[in-house]
């Protein structure tokens, strides 16, 4: 019997004319198609960009220098030190950016969190800060997974709701500004992937003794999932390529255990209120795994969510005798690491609960050492010398 | 018009009964106006195309992994509509969700975690006990997030708030202010909030906030908070001879 291929499609598509909307094809051409039609603006990219390609070919281009940093309040607040070594690294890359105190953070933790929030006041937090980009002339560079997902989202929102751009757009006529976006939306550990080869041009500590374990942070690849970078090249293009890719061309071992699709288990609320599941996941179902499948020297993420809970999760375990015991960093922190970059000074590692140490002897770093010179830097401002330290002080 | 499910009956094993869960069995009608709220969120239909039960999303939850707790049922009882359910769900279940959105590894393309974000924002809106409890002990998050434009802040970090992040918290906590002026980047000396934030920025915000009717929100969950926000709001707005 032959099959009736060409009836069964015509009957598929007769009865399922949805599109699927949980990523957009190519929300670019549709923000630029919007912009034509008077909708939106849309923030250009102006400044040299490099070509990456994500999920399902799309490509994406990374701007390299003039950007707007859309800080994260959980690592501003919890783990400065990713921060630090973000700024850090672009510096030493010798290119310019901004660092805006015109900015709020995306407020989606809490919407995950608690649901105090709704699609328009999301929205219209994201567009502000939008808005203060663009009217700065720096392009905008996200720090957050999170921020980046939920932004992701709500340019999907957008484009696909006309009522919602209306609300959005009068509620910023109210604030004196555009409904604008930018071109692409961009995290910051894209931006390290792109610039991969240059940061490890500028690389002074060798990484080819360390083995590590990637954990790839959900509202990176998962939400949106067209848009985060992929690459045949690592993993075959089965997984999201960026901080592997990174941690490969610093010559650092990367290897595999079976639980990476699994979050972490921050969970947003759980981790705040109810951290008994964020502990018991972030130990058993990604700590474990990595020490039993893998044994690494650290876990690199590249997420606020993800450093915080695969690093305070340990603690409580070890009185449970789990096997624990792995430092946790973002790989901002290990790229500023691997470029000479001191670890309290810039990788603000005392911030850090699981233990780094062993980390930074395999790495020759006499972390005893460096942590009285960053004794000193705080006898400096104790004194009154100075009142606070600056990008001077910190490669001094 | 929404399909009367049957009433199920309590002792199936899949309902508790309700006063034995903590919240008040409602007509079935107000069960009714609570899903087509969830209904008529715009997202919904970008959020649900049926479901083949195959159980994918539960595989890759990890909520499911710890409670009772299934993102499948979720999307059944959505696409079903059964309103007996999607209640029972909205007063135990969606409180447990991570919102990872592993979940969207869905062959048919539904988003369970997003279903569940919007039950939530139904379940704050209409007070529900399930509201009221997951917010306990959560209201000082709001406050800051709401008032500063940032929620997670440095003196948050203290040993009696994260008992279990070991002995570094308080470190950090006794070391707070000196080691933030001990950060190289100019905005980050803070220690109330993540970075410093501009004045004109939180106008900015709380203009959003009560624009968007997200501050309202709170009311009925802790009218407490939301008086005191509205307050600050006002008075801030009023300052700048803003009028509402
Ligand atoms: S978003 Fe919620 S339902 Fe979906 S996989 Fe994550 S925890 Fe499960
Ligand atoms: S993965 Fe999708 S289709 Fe399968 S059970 Fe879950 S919601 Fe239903």
């Amino acid at each position: 019997m032959t099959i009736p291929i060409g009836a069964l499609r015509r009957q598929k598509a007769a009865t399922e004319p949805v599109t699927d909307r949980r990523s957009l094809e190519d929300p670019r051409a549709e923000l630029l198609e919007l912009e034509r039609q008077g909708e939106l603006i849309v923030q250009k990219i102006d400044r040299e960009a490099v070509t990456v390609s994500t999920k399902y070919g799309r490509e994406k281009r990374i701007q390299k220098s003039h950007l707007w940093h859309h800080k994260s309040c959980g690592q501003c607040g919890h783990i400065p030190g990713y921060s630090t070594s973000i700024f850090w690294v672009m510096r030493h890359l010798g290119y310019d950016y901004h660092d805006p105190s015109d900015q709020t953070s995306c407020t989606a933790w809490n919407y995950y969190a608690s649901a105090t929030s709704n699609a328009a006041a999301q929205a219209a937090v994201a567009v502000r800060n939008f808005a203060a980009a663009y009217e700065s002339g720096y392009f905008p560079l996200i720090h957050c997974g999170t921020s980046y997902g939920h932004y992701k989202e709500v340019r999907e929102e957008l484009i696909g709701h006309p009522e919602l751009r209306a609300q959005v757009r009068d509620i910023m006529a109210k604030l004196g500004k555009p409904l604008v976006l930018p071109e692409e939306i961009v995290h910051y550990s894209e931006w390290f992937h792109a610039l991969r080869d240059e940061i490890a041009a500028k690389q002074v500590r060798d990484m080819s003794g360390i083995v590590v374990t990637v954990h790839p942070a959900c509202h990176y690849y998962k939400l949106v999932e067209g848009d985060a970078i992929y690459d045949p090249d690592i993993y075959g293009g089965q997984r999201t390529a960026v901080v592997t890719g990174l941690a490969q061309a610093l010559g650092a071992e990367v290897r595999n255990y079976s639980t990476w699709f699994d979050c972490c288990g921050f969970g947003f609320r759980h981790i705040l209120v109810q951290r008994d599941f964020t502990r018991s996941f972030a130990t058993l179902r990604k700590i474990e795994v990595m020490k039993e499948e893998a044994n690494p020297d650290v876990v690199l993420t590249h997420d606020t969510g993800c450093v915080t809970t695969l690093d305070k999760s340990q603690f409580a375990a070890r009185a449970h005798e789990r096997n624990v015991g792995l430092a946790v960093l973002s790989e901002a922190q290990f790229a500023a690491l691997a470029m000479g970059a001191h670890p309290y000074r810039v990788c603000q590692l005392h911030w850090h609960s699981a233990d780094y140490r062993p980390l930074l002897e395999k790495l020759g770093i006499d972390w005893e050492k460096a942590w009285e010179e960053f004794q000193s830097d705080l006898r400096r401002l104790e004194s009154g010398e100075k009142r606070y330290l600056d990008w001077d002080d910190v490669d001094a | 018009m929404i399909e009367t499910a049957a009433r199920h009956d309590e002792t199936d094993a899949h309902y508790k009964v309700p006063d034995v869960a903590g919240y008040a069995e409602v007509p079935h009608e107000e069960k009714v106006r609570l899903f087509e709220q969830v209904k008529g969120d715009f997202r919904f239909g970008d959020y649900l195309y049926g479901c083949y039960e195959c159980g994918i999303c539960v595989a890759a939850c990890p909520s499911a992994k710890f409670y009772d707790f299934s993102p499948r049922r979720v999307a059944q009882a959505a696409a079903r509509e059964d309103v007996d359910l999607i209640y029972q769900q909205m007063q135990e279940d969606i409180w447990e969700c991570s919102q990872c959105f592993s979940c969207l590894r869905c062959p048919r393309g539904n988003n369970p975690g997003g279903i569940i974000t919007i039950m939530r924002e139904v379940a704050v809106n209409n007070g529900l006990a399930s509201a009221k409890q997951a917010l306990v002990g959560y209201s000082r998050i709001i406050y800051k997030i709401m008032s500063s434009g940032t929620q997670v802040s440095p003196d948050m970090l203290r040993s009696d708030a994260f008992p279990d992040w070991g002995p570094e918290t308080a470190d950090v906590a006794d070391n707070l202010d000196l080691w933030r002026r001990a950060l190289p980047a100019e905005t980050m000396h803070t220690t109330s909030t993540g970075w410093s934030v501009a004045d004109k920025t939180l106008v900015e915000l709380y203009l959003i906030w009560l624009e968007t009717g997200a501050l309202d929100m709170i009311a009925d969950v802790d009218s407490g908070l939301h008086s005191i926000l509205l307050e600050l709001m006002e008075e801030r707005l009023e300052e700048e001879g803003i009028q509402l």
